[in-house]
């Protein structure tokens, strides 16, 4: 695209990258349907979003539940008539003073982070592909790839998420669906502000530093995405992208 | 204009994806030294921007060679003034033999263009990047990750530039330099009509079924991503390789 009359379902709209995805999305033009578990606060994305004059709708929905992402994706085709940009960027910590090997906190985050991210293709790729166009973003970590000491639930949703990407990347590409990821490192919203406390104390000021010396602004993210979802990345499927300011090159030392 | 002010050196600029990108970027709004091996193509770029309205001049070098380095650096800040990005592009494709039968010197040719020649460019370039940041973009391939029958000198020269990709990032962050590397597929380029002609076929033929879109990428679908990493479009991207090969189920 370039997002003048397109567009976006963006999950996790209500703060941090999402919004910000949001927020840019719709400064270039895009319609977007900005959803999150907090109703609220993606009443506020959109909101704000109609005060730049854009287009907008705000959704609530648990991705966890196949019926609530039935509901955001026909909401959206109803009120937009197509869907060209699918944003699944919601996701949760957990409970990362929980213990490690709990089975609940397990659960609860693949079910966010990894079966709401599939279901939200479920319900949408099928209208992709009749149209042969669409864009998916998948928003894995950098957890996915590094070993940080913790409840394992978020790094093996965020590296599911790197497999769902590449197997159904490869699976849509000739139906013009180009399905990528992001990996970010730490980026500057309230999911980093809750948990580089936790971690901080896990594994030192590792996770604090980056070589960059600072944590990603969300915006920063957010031209990625756009960049992604833009014809300037025609080229690029089924493939993750690590936007991290170097954390994953080497040693800090 | 993404570019705006800023000054891109380039080098492969004579042909294929560093033709393509010099003409972006000028487009931009960059300056742009258009180096080459090939002194004609590198001043036929370079003329092809001047048409267009851009800046831009063309300079023989080879890469591999220190001395060539350090001049296309030096020619450029003295015509320039200063040195924002660098794209270290220029890239052979060698012989393509078995190991056993590879030859000592065909070996060393593709380490010394491939990766020397992207060591000497950062080394070059770097002291001049310092005081006020930039942007490193390197050419290296698919083939660093997914090997090739008759690759061991361009597999080795890619894989080992993914690998200096993140050495210089780590080292050169704290100065606000990003050094990223693209790993492209299948290019529709002079050097992909040659690989083709080996297998005799044309470059669709033979690429078709490498990349999960199904054709070769346009040299422009590279060039973009190249843009999008020299501008500040990406400015938390660092160390990064940017896989662009259409999908692959190895890699």
């Amino acid at each position: 695209m370039k997002p003048a009359n397109k567009v976006a379902l963006i999950t996790g709209a209500g703060s941090g990258q999402g919004k910000a995805v949001a927020m840019l999305f719709a400064n270039e033009g895009a319609a977007i349907a900005a959803v999150d578990i907090d109703e609220g606060a993606a009443r506020q994305t959109a909101a704000e979003i109609a005060g730049l004059e854009g287009r907008s709708i705000a959704l609530r929905a648990d991705v966890s539940q196949d019926q609530d992402c039935a509901a955001m994706v026909a909401a959206t085709l109803e009120r937009f008539g197509q869907i060209d940009v699918l944003y699944n960027n919601a996701g949760i910590e957990g409970d990362i003073k929980a213990d490690a090997l709990s089975v609940e906190n397990f659960d609860h985050v693949l079910a966010v982070n990894l079966r709401g991210a599939f279901l939200a293709m479920h319900y949408t790729i099928p209208h992709m592909v009749k149209r042969r166009s669409g864009v998916v973003i998948n928003v894995s970590s950098i957890a996915a790839i590094t070993a940080i000491p913790g409840p394992p639930g978020y790094a093996v949703s965020k590296a599911g998420l790197i497999a769902l990407t590449r197997t159904t990347g490869v699976m849509y590409a000739r139906d013009n669906i180009r399905i990528n990821c992001i990996l970010p490192g730490p980026v500057d919203t309230p999911f980093y502000q809750r948990t580089t406390g936790a971690a901080a104390t896990a594994s030192g000021q590792m996770f604090v530093a980056s070589p960059l010396g600072r944590p990603a602004r969300p915006e920063e993210i957010a031209k990625v995405a756009l960049f992604l979802a833009s014809d300037d990345a025609a080229f690029a499927a089924a493939r993750p992208f690590i936007i991290d300011g170097g954390w994953t090159t080497g040693s800090f030392s | 204009m993404k570019l705006a002010g800023k000054v891109a050196l380039i080098t492969g600029a004579g042909s294929g994806m560093g033709r393509t990108a010099s003409s972006i970027f000028a487009a931009e709004g960059a300056a742009v030294a258009a180096v080459d091996l090939n002194e004609a193509a590198a001043n036929e770029t370079a003329r092809q921007i001047a048409t267009q309205g851009g800046k831009s001049f063309g300079l023989h070098a080879d890469v591999s060679n220190a001395g060539d380095a350090e001049a296309m650096v030096a020619q450029t800040i003295a015509r320039f003034g200063r040195l924002d990005v660098l794209y270290n592009n220029a890239g052979i494709e060698g012989e393509a033999a078995f190991l056993a039968q590879f030859s000592n010197e065909a070996f060393d040719r593709v380490i010394a263009v491939n990766l020397r020649g992207v060591f000497l460019g950062m080394k070059a370039a770097l002291p001049h990047m310092i005081q006020r940041g930039g942007s490193i973009i390197n050419t290296a391939s698919m083939a660093a990750t997914v090997a090739q029958k008759g690759g061991a000198a361009y597999c080795a020269a890619k894989a080992g530039v993914v690998a200096l990709t993140k050495v210089a990032a780590l080292e050169y962050a704290r100065y606000n330099i990003r050094v990223n590397c693209i790993c492209p597929g299948a290019v529709e380029t002079p050097m992909l009509e040659r690989l083709a002609e080996r297998h005799g076929a044309t470059p669709s033929q033979v690429f078709a079924n490498v990349a999960a879109i199904g054709r070769a990428a346009a040299p422009e679908e590279i060039a973009r991503v190249a843009l999008f990493l020299a501008s500040d479009d990406s400015s938390y991207a660092t160390g990064s390789t940017f896989q662009i090969d259409g999908g692959s189920m190895l890699g």
